[in-house]
C-alpha cells in the first residue's frame, strides 16, 4: 500500500493556514478572494483524491509522530473520505454563490471578516470529519461552532442578534453536555483515543457505558437536530444571509449526524439505545415536517423540513444493520447537497421577489421561468420522486427497514412515507404559492446576477450527479457501512497488533510508566499486521 | 493501578458550580447566562481533573518517580477547554453589548414567527372544536400567552415594517 499519509491532514491545513492569511489580508478584498476560492478547490480535490486512497483501507496519521493511543491521530477512512468530499465541494459553491451576491451588492462593501471566518468553518468541519479521538473531534466542533457563531450574527442587525442569542446558547450548552461525557469516559476507561475506546467501552460496566452513551447522544442530538432538541434550528437559520443559511443547513447538522454515526458504530456496537433512537427518529421526521406544513415563510419551510429529514438518518442508524447504515450513509450525502441547493435557490427567490413570505409571493414561474427550474429540480428531489436520489436513499431506508422486521421497523417504514407524502405536500404547497398564485401586489422588478445563478446552477447539477452516479455513490456508502459495523476494522488500522500507532513514541526510552502496561494489555486483539 | 477514589471536595465544588450554572442558564438576561455557562464551564474542568486520578507531582520523567506522576492528559484537555472558554465568553460578552446597544437590554427574545403561527392556531381553534367551545378560547393559550405578554414585540408597530423579514 502507497503511503498516502501526507493527505490526511491537509483538508484542516490549508483552509486553517489560509484563514490567517485571509485574516492579514482584510484590506485587499481581491486576494481574500482568490486565496478562499483556491484553498476550497484544493480541499476539494484533496479530499475526492482520499476518497479515492481510503477505498484501499483507513489512512491513520498520528500527528507529530507521538504514536497513538497517547498522541493525536487522523483517520482518513472511507465515511470522512466521502463526508469531506461533498462538504468541501458545497462549501466551495456557496463561497462562489456568496462572492456573486457581493459583486451584485458592490455598494455595501464586503465584511472583511466574512472570508477567515468561512475559511476556519471549513477546518472545523473537516476536523470533526477526521479526529480520530474524541477530544479532538470536541476540538473540532467548537472551531466550526465558533464561526458559525459569527457567520450567524454577521452584521450585528436586531433580528441575527435575537435569532443569534438563541442558536449560541444552545449550541454552548450541548458543548458542555460533550466535554461532560468526556470527562466520564475519561474517568471511567482512562482514554479518549476513538479506536481503544471501542476496545474498553465494551469492558466496563454497563451501566456507566450507557450513561455516556446517552449523553454523548445528547450532545450529538442537540448538534444534529432530533426532535425534542431540534427547536432551535428553524428559529435560527432562516435570519442569517443565504449562503450562511445554505451552508449550515447542509453542513452542521451533518456534523452531528457524523458523530452519532461514528460513535454508535465504534464505540457502541451492541447498539442498546437503537429502539430509542427509533422513536426519536420517527418523532423527528412527524414533528418536523408538520412544522413545515404549517409554516408561511419559504425559509422557515425549508428549515423544518430539514430537521425532519434528519430523522430518516437516525432511522437508517438505528435499524443497526449493514444496508440501514449503507442507506443512511448515502442519504447524508444526498441531503447535503440538495438541502444547501434549495436554500440557495430561496436565497435567489428572496432577492426576486424581495420577501420569503409566501403570502406576498407569487408568479415566479412567468416572471422567472428559469429560478423556477432551479426550485423545481431539488425540491422534488428532497420529496423523494423518482429518478431522483432522494428516491434512492429512501428506497434504500425502507428496504432496510423492511429487511430489519420488528413491529418497530415497519412502524418506522410507515411513518418515513407519511413524512415524505408531507414533505411532498408541503413543498407544492411553497411551489404553488410562490410560483404559480398570482401575487397579491406586483413584486419589484429584481434581477438576479448571473453570478448568483451560475453557482446555484452549478449545486442543482451536482445533485443530479449525485443522481446519475448513485450506483457508484451507493456502493461506496454500502462499503464504508460494511467496514464500520466491524468495528475491529477500525481499531487494528489505528492500533495494529502492537497495540500502538506508529511513531517515535513506540519505542519506550526509560522506564516503562505505570499505566502502560494496562495499555499494551488491554489492546492485545492482534490480527492486521500495519507494518511494512 | 492508579487511584481514583475523588477528592470529596472537588466532587462538592463542582455540584456547587453545575448547579448554580443551570440556575443562572434558565435566566433570560444574556450576561446571566453566560455566568452560567462560565460557571458550568468550571464544574466541568474539575469533574475533568478527578477524571485524571489522585494528585501527583510533574509528569516529568527524571523529576518525579514514574508512580507518584500524576496525569497530564486531563491539565491538557482542562487547558484546552479553558481556552475554549474564554474565547466564547469573549464573544457572548460582545452579543449581550451589541443587544444591549440595540434594544437597551440584553434579554434573550422570543421567536416572531412562532408567536405569529400560535395566533393563528389559537384563532381558528374554536372553529376546530365547535361553535360551543368558543368561550374557552381563551383558555387555549394560557401559558403561552402569559409568556408572551412578558415579551412580545409581535403587537408593537414594528411588525410590518419589513425590518423583521429580512
Amino acid at each position: 500500500m502507497t503511503d498516502f499519509t501526507w493527505l490526511v491532514p491537509l483538508p484542516v491545513v490549508i483552509p486553517l493556514c489560509s484563514a490567517g492569511l485571509t485574516l492579514a489580508l482584510y484590506r485587499k478584498p481581491q486576494i481574500q478572494q482568490i486565496i478562499t476560492v483556491l484553498a476550497l478547490a484544493l480541499m476539494v480535490v484533496f479530499s475526492g483524491f482520499m476518497m479515492w486512497a481510503a477505498d484501499q483501507g483507513p489512512i491513520v496519521v498520528n500527528v507529530g509522530e507521538w504514536a497513538a493511543p497517547v498522541g493525536i491521530n487522523l483517520v482518513g477512512d472511507r465515511l470522512s473520505a466521502l463526508m469531506l468530499t461533498v462538504s468541501s465541494s458545497v462549501l466551495l459553491c456557496v463561497l462562489l454563490y456568496s462572492l456573486g451576491q457581493g459583486i451584485a451588492d458592490s455598494s455595501k462593501s464586503p465584511v472583511s471578516i466574512y472570508h477567515p471566518t468561512y475559511l476556519v468553518l471549513a477546518a472545523g468541519v473537516s476536523n470533526a470529519f477526521l479526529a480520530g479521538d474524541l477530544f479532538n473531534m470536541y476540538v473540532g466542533f467548537e472551531i466550526l461552532l465558533a464561526a458559525s457563531y459569527v457567520l450567524l450574527t454577521l452584521g450585528g442587525t436586531f433580528e441575527r442578534i435575537r435569532a443569534g442569542a438563541i442558536y449560541v446558547v444552545v449550541a454552548l450548552l450541548s458543548s458542555l453536555i460533550f466535554l461532560i461525557a468526556l470527562a466520564m469516559i475519561y474517568a471511567a476507561t482512562g482514554t479518549v483515543n476513538l479506536a481503544q475506546l471501542g476496545q474498553r467501552l465494551g469492558e466496563i460496566d454497563p451501566n456507566v457505558s450507557i450513561v455516556v452513551q446517552s449523553l454523548l447522544l445528547l450532545a450529538f442530538g442537540i448538534k444534529a437536530a432530533i426532535f425534542p432538541l431540534s427547536s432551535w434550528l428553524p428559529d435560527s437559520y432562516p435570519t442569517a444571509p443565504a449562503p450562511v443559511t445554505a451552508v449550515f443547513a447542509g453542513l452542521l447538522t451533518k456534523v452531528g449526524v457524523y458523530a452519532i454515526i461514528r460513535t454508535q458504530t465504534l464505540l457502541f456496537p451492541d447498539g442498546r439505545l437503537n429502539d430509542v433512537l427509533m422513536w426519536l427518529a420517527l418523532a423527528t421526521m412527524l414533528v418536523g415536517i408538520m412544522g413545515a406544513v404549517a409554516q408561511n415563510d419559504i425559509k422557515r419551510l425549508m428549515s423544518f423540513t430539514l430537521v425532519s429529514h434528519i430523522g430518516y438518518m437516525i432511522f437508517g442508524i438505528a435499524l443497526g444493520s449493514k444496508i440501514g447504515l449503507g442507506a443512511a450513509i448515502f442519504y447524508v450525502a444526498h441531503h447535503i447537497t440538495v438541502q444547501t441547493t434549495l436554500f440557495l435557490v430561496v436565497g435567489l427567490i428572496e432577492r426576486r421577489g424581495g420577501t420569503t413570505s409566501m403570502a406576498k409571493l407569487g408568479g415566479l414561474a412567468k416572471s422567472a421561468p428559469l429560478l423556477a427550474i432551479l426550485f423545481f429540480i431539488p425540491a422534488m428531489n428532497l420529496a423523494g420522486i423518482p429518478p431522483f436520489s432522494g428516491f434512492l436513499g429512501k428506497v434504500g431506508l425502507l428496504e432496510a427497514g423492511v429487511a430489519g422486521g420488528g413491529w418497530l421497523a415497519y412502524v418506522l417504514v410507515i411513518g418515513s412515507v407519511l413524512a415524505s407524502l408531507l414533505t411532498l405536500y408541503a413543498i407544492v404547497k411553497a411551489w404553488n404559492k410562490t410560483f404559480w398564485q398570482p401575487s397579491p401586489e406586483p413584486l419589484p422588478d429584481n434581477s438576479l446576477p448571473a453570478s448568483m445563478v451560475g453557482p446555484s446552477t452549478v449545486m442543482v447539477v451536482l445533485t443530479l450527479a449525485i443522481t446519475v452516479f448513485a450506483g457508484p455513490l451507493y456502493d461506496y456508502a454500502n462499503k464504508s457501512a460494511s467496514t464500520m459495523s466491524d468495528n475491529s476494522f477500525y481499531i487494528n488500522a489505528v492500533l495494529g497488533d502492537q497495540g500502538r500507532g506508529e511513531g517515535e513514541s513506540t519505542q519506550l526510552d526509560g522506564p516503562d510508566p505505570v499505566d502502560e502496561s494496562t495499555v499494551l494489555e488491554g489492546a492485545d486483539t492482534g490480527a492486521v499486521n500495519n507494518d511494512e | 493501578m492508579i487511584e481514583v477514589s475523588p477528592s470529596l471536595v472537588l466532587v462538592v465544588a463542582i455540584g456547587a458550580f453545575v448547579t448554580s450554572g443551570v440556575y443562572l442558564l434558565l435566566e433570560r438576561s444574556l450576561t446571566r447566562v453566560l455566568l452560567g455557562f462560565i460557571l458550568i464551564g468550571n464544574g466541568v474542568n474539575l469533574l475533568f481533573l478527578v477524571a485524571g486520578g489522585r494528585a501527583g507531582g510533574a509528569p516529568i520523567i527524571g523529576q518525579t518517580p514514574n508512580d507518584k506522576m500524576s496525569d497530564p492528559l486531563p491539565q491538557a484537555m482542562v487547558l484546552t477547554a479553558i481556552v475554549i472558554t474564554l474565547g466564547l465568553t469573549a464573544f457572548v460578552l460582545a452579543m449581550a453589548h451589541r443587544s444591549w446597544q440595540l434594544l437597551g437590554h440584553d434579554e434573550v427574545q422570543d421567536d416572531l414567527e412562532d408567536r405569529r403561527i400560535a395566533r393563528i392556531a389559537a384563532r381558528n381553534a374554536p372553529l376546530v372544536l365547535g361553535a360551543d367551545n368558543a368561550d374557552d378560547s381563551t383558555l387555549m393559550l394560557t401559558t403561552d400567552d402569559d409568556s408572551a405578554e412578558v415579551r412580545d414585540e409581535t403587537s408593537d408597530s414594528s411588525e410590518h415594517d419589513g425590518e423583521g423579514t429580512q
